[in-house]
Parts: C-alpha cells; structure tokens; sequence
C-alpha cells in the first residue's frame, strides 16, 4: 500500500512528539542552584581542592581496603590496580589503571558513589587524594603530586587508545 | 491415531505453523478417560471460599514461580542481579513482581512527595518537575522491553551451565509502561543548539548516570511513571525512571531525578569502564546502545521434563531492540532444518513477542533451537557471535539457544 505523502509528514511530526500546548508546569530554578554532581571526562565541573598521594593512603586504608585489599588489590571487590598489559589475554584484569579511559571520572565515580556505605560523606579534598593515590599505585603519578583540577586534567590514561565509538570521544 | 493429516515444516516432528488451522486438530495420541468424576464436590466446593481483599496476591500453588539467579557484589544486599523465571511464564508481560533486578546500590525508598525532576544545563531555563505536576503532561503507552546488557553472558563460558532458561536469559522482562515523552518537557526547558547529549541521573545511593544522545531522547525516550498500570515499583524506579526503547537496560535510568543536558557525553565509570565491549585485541568500544536481535525458546526449556512421546506446543520469545521482530524460526533436529514459527499479535517495535509451534516428539534425543530475524539480519550462531567479536566480550550477547533433549525427556543447556 503506497502511503500518501501528506500522511507521512503527519505521522513523522506526531512522531518526533512536537507539541503545540503544553501545560507549563515546570517551576523554573536557578542553574547554579541545581548542584550538579557530574565531571566531564575533559573536567568541566571539576571542584576546587587538591590532595596528596600520601593523604589518600591514609584514607584509603580507613575508607576503601576493607573492600579492595591493601593497596587496591585482592580485596573481596573489584581490583583498583593492575593489568596493564593483560588486556588482550583472557582473563583481562579491568582496573582503573587499565580499563578506565580517562582519569577525570575516577573523581566523579569516587564523589558520586563512594565509599560503598557511605557515600557523599568524602570532602572534595579528599576526593582528591583518594584519586592521587590511585593513579600512583597504577604507576601513572609520582609519590609527591599534590593533585588538583587542572593536573587531574592534564592525566592521559595508559590505555586510552584502545577504546574507541562510533561517537566522538575526547 | 486415525485421520491426521500430517502438515510437517521441518524435520523430527516439527508442524508447519498452520497446520493446526489448515488440518483441524493434530491427534494428540492414544486416549485414556480421567478417574475422577466431574460431579465430585473437592473440598473447595464444600463451603464458601475466601472474600475480597484490596491488594491481590497469585495462587498460594503457585509460590514456587520467583526469581533466581540472584548474584550480590560480595557484602552487599542490593548491588548484583536477580532474574525473571522465564520458563515459568507465558505470554510477552512480565508481572512486574517478577521484572528482572539490577542495581548499583540497592533499591532507595523514595518519598514521592520530595521527590522532584530536574532539566538543567544546555537549555534556556533549567525547570524542576515534581509527580503532580507530571501528572497533567501527555502521556503515552508503549509495550517495550528491558533487557540489561550482560544478560545470557553466562553463555560465553567453555562449557554450557546446567542452568534454566530465566537464569541464563532472564535479565529481560516486559512491561507496559506509561508516561511522559522526554521531548515535551525539553522543549519546555528549550534546548540549545550546541546540544548533543543528556546525563541522566538517578536518585539511588550510586546516583547512577548515563549519557543519552539527544536523537535518542527526541526519537522515544519516556519518563515512565506506570508500569503495567500502576506505579512503578521501588525495585523498577519508583517513582519514575528513564525509558529508552530498545537500548540496553541500564541506560533506561532508575529513580530519575537530574537530566543535564549537555554538548558532551559525560564518559562516566559506567559508560567507560564497565558497559563497554572488548574485542579480541584489547580494545573496547565505547556506547554501543541497541540490544540486537535474540530468541529463546522458554517451553519446553531445562527444569521442564517431556513425559511421554507425542505432541506438546514450543514456546519461546523474540525481540529486538533494533526494531521489529520479522520472523522466528525453530528446528528440532540441531539446526539441519528449520520452519517458521506462528507469532502473536502485534508486534511491535523493541517489544517482546511470543512464538509458537507444534511438535510431535519421537521419544529421542535430538536439540531444540529457535533463531529471530529484525530488518537487520538474523542471530548469530555462538561460534560466530564468538569469531566474529572474541573472546573478551561480555555484553550484548545474542546467538542462538540450543536446549539438548534427551531420551528420557530431560532438557539442558547445550551449545552447537
């Protein structure tokens, strides 16, 4: 059955869902009042603050290893460190030293979903540390970085190259 | 067995799909009268039965029907999976008591009086929502599925699972859901042209986010507010949640709370480093959203048992997140052939659909395997889903279903 042109641009108007009258019952707010949790994997909305390796060790032990083991190994969770070069082989071990394409979202997952029982409990300064200390037991950050917005930014992840989209990535 | 008119479609006792409409009835075998008389008054005739309740519970015989499979990140009660008994159920809904589960931090329970949605970011006017507000927007109803992207990949193990069919294949359920179309409340918010993407987010613990591209959310994406006509339940997304027809089940974000919408994806942890695919070399594909086309058969499946030789009904379901399903075809001789499956009516685009077809059992040992085509092709077979992806992956598993039938009527997972 041939569709009648006419038809077709109806439905493909009714289809998009443009709708003339809407009810309008959004109470309008203030953008900066909304908070918003979310870090760009290029940093927008990153916080202010910083940390150290060795305050994040120290918070790591209270907040994080009773889950991920000592230094973010063999703990009944998910490992934090390794596998590097293993990705290929299987079993691959997926880290955020191996498996996390970018650094920012460590900040974001850590704020946003940790620690487990707890979360949003963490200062953003402590965020930061958590992060550091991370990324150098990945080997991927010197013992003495005091890590803030702009060099969790400048971070390029190990693996970076092997992931890929049909998307743009950064 | 006297008048039949055989009407085969394939081999080892597979029916034509019209062979009951063209042929009358199929005879069902040698017949034996029931002992019991129809007149007997059982127990539950003897006196009046229970009175009406406001909330209806199933058949207290019936208990036995629950989800399995349940799987917990070690020292939590609410991060893991639980699935739906597909074996036990027919038709394409799902009763929302038995919806799949899946979450990140356990089920919030959320006062809808303090709940509220929020439109911000790259829009005119950032706008809150609450529940009675939603209430008087358009509203639409669709049939879809949800299926979580690692479903069936229990199928990728060296050897089959000794496992039913809802436990490997039952992080899929179907639901009706309602609700507002997305679109209607950012064209309210008015989004800006150098817009490409939304963060959705969800009001659980994990405050759960994904990042939606803006045709998907102009295409079909709802806030759903019912499912199967009423609220949503806690464990769903009470009391709202994203729904996005046809892509893996953990964009469709539970709890809604925050859309931000944005000229960038956010690359989160679970969008980056969790749902992404691996191939063979290492690498990982980053947003890979439509569940492709898949089938199973759920009757006969393992946990059911073939008691005599003759005639019993295959059962199964096809979908595909792509579009619509377009046909389903079963063997019950391990794949050397094949016939068309009846389907139930309507099918619709991302949604469920039954199939049907009759079978007479020989009493032998043989496999039962069933394969959906969409507008895209047709499901792979393990080892091509598996040469062609590797042996890394663990998402977005699709190939076909095979159930090893044995000679005394025992059903098993096999692979082909």
């Amino acid at each position: 059955m041939r569709i009648p042109r006419s038809l077709l641009i109806l439905s493909l108007v009714l289809g998009s869902a443009a709708y003339s009258q809407t009810p309008g019952l959004g109470v309008p707010i203030d953008e900066a009042a909304v908070g918003s949790l979310t870090v760009f994997a290029d940093g927008e909305n990153l916080p202010p603050g910083s940390g150290t390796v060795a305050e994040g060790q120290r918070l790591y032990q209270q907040q994080c290893m009773a889950c991920h083991g000592p230094g973010g190994k063999g703990g009944l969770n998910d490992p934090l460190v390794g596998g590097h070069a293993a990705l290929d082989k299987a079993p691959t071990s997926r880290t955020i030293g191996s498996f996390w394409p970018y650094a920012v979202p460590v900040f974001d997952y850590i704020r946003r979903a940790m620690p487990y029982a707890a979360p949003g409990t963490l200062s953003d300064d402590q965020v930061y540390a958590l992060v550091a200390y991370i990324l150098h037991t990945n080997e991927i950050i010197g013992a003495e970085i005091r890590l803030d917005a702009e060099r969790l930014r400048g971070i390029k992840m190990p693996n970076r190259e092997r992931f890929f989209s049909t998307f743009d990535l950064p | 067995m006297t008048n039949e008119r055989v009407d085969y479609g394939a081999g080892n006792g597979l029916f034509h799909r019209r062979a009951f409409l063209k042929g009358g009835a199929i005879a069902a075998g040698s017949l034996a009268f029931s002992p019991l008389g129809a007149d007997e008054r059982k127990p539950w005739m003897k006196s009046p039965g229970l009175g009406l309740e406001a909330y209806s519970g199933r058949s207290r015989f019936e208990a036995e029907v629950v989800k399995q499979g349940f799987s917990n990140q070690p020292g939590t009660l609410g991060s893991g999976a639980s699935r739906t008994p597909l074996e036990s159920l027919q038709g394409s809904i799902t009763p929302s008591a038995l919806h799949f589960e899946r979450h990140h931090s356990g089920v919030p329970d959320i006062d809808p009086r303090q709940h509220t949605l929020t439109i911000h970011g790259s829009v005119d006017r950032a706008l809150s929502f609450d529940l009675e507000a939603l209430d008087r927007y358009p509203h639409v109803t669709r049939f879809c599925f949800i299926e979580c992207s690692g479903n069936s990949a229990t199928q990728l193990g060296e050897t089959p699972k000794d496992l039913s069919a809802g436990h490997i294949h039952g992080l899929l359920s179907q639901s009706e859901w309602t609700g507002v179309p997305l679109s209607i409340l950012l064209q309210e918010a008015g989004v800006k042209s150098d817009a490409r993407w939304v963060v959705a987010e969800g009001a659980d613990a994990a405050r759960l986010n994904r990042s939606v591209p803006l045709e998907k959310i102009r295409e079909d994406a709802l806030v759903a507010l019912y499912q199967n006509g009423e609220r949503i339940r806690p464990q769903q997304g009470y009391p709202m949640r994203l729904l996005l027809p046809g892509y893996e089940g953990n964009m469709s974000v539970k709890w809604l709370h925050r859309i931000q919408v944005s000229d960038q994806p956010a690359l989160s942890r679970q969008e980056t480093s969790k749902y992404t695919d691996m191939y063979a070399d290492g690498s990982a594909e980053v947003f890979t959203f439509p569940m492709s086309v898949k089938s199973v058969i759920t009757t006969p499946s393992p946990g059911h048992k073939l008691v005599a030789n003759g005639l019993y009904e295959i059962r199964g379901l096809a979908w595909s997140g792509r579009g619509r399903v377009t046909e389903v075809e079963v063997s019950a001789d391990g794949g050397r052939s094949w016939t068309e499956a009846q389907i139930d009516g309507p099918v619709l685009k991302k949604s469920v659909v039954r199939f049907r077809l009759p079978w007479r059992w020989s009493g032998g040992p043989t496999q039962l395997l069933s394969r959906a085509y969409d507008s895209e092709g047709v499901q792979p077979t393990r080892s091509q889903l598996l040469d062609d992806r590797g042996n890394l992956f663990f998402y977005h598993y699709n190939a076909i279903q095979a159930w090893q039938v044995s000679a005394d009527g025992e059903l098993t997972n096999a692979y082909t």
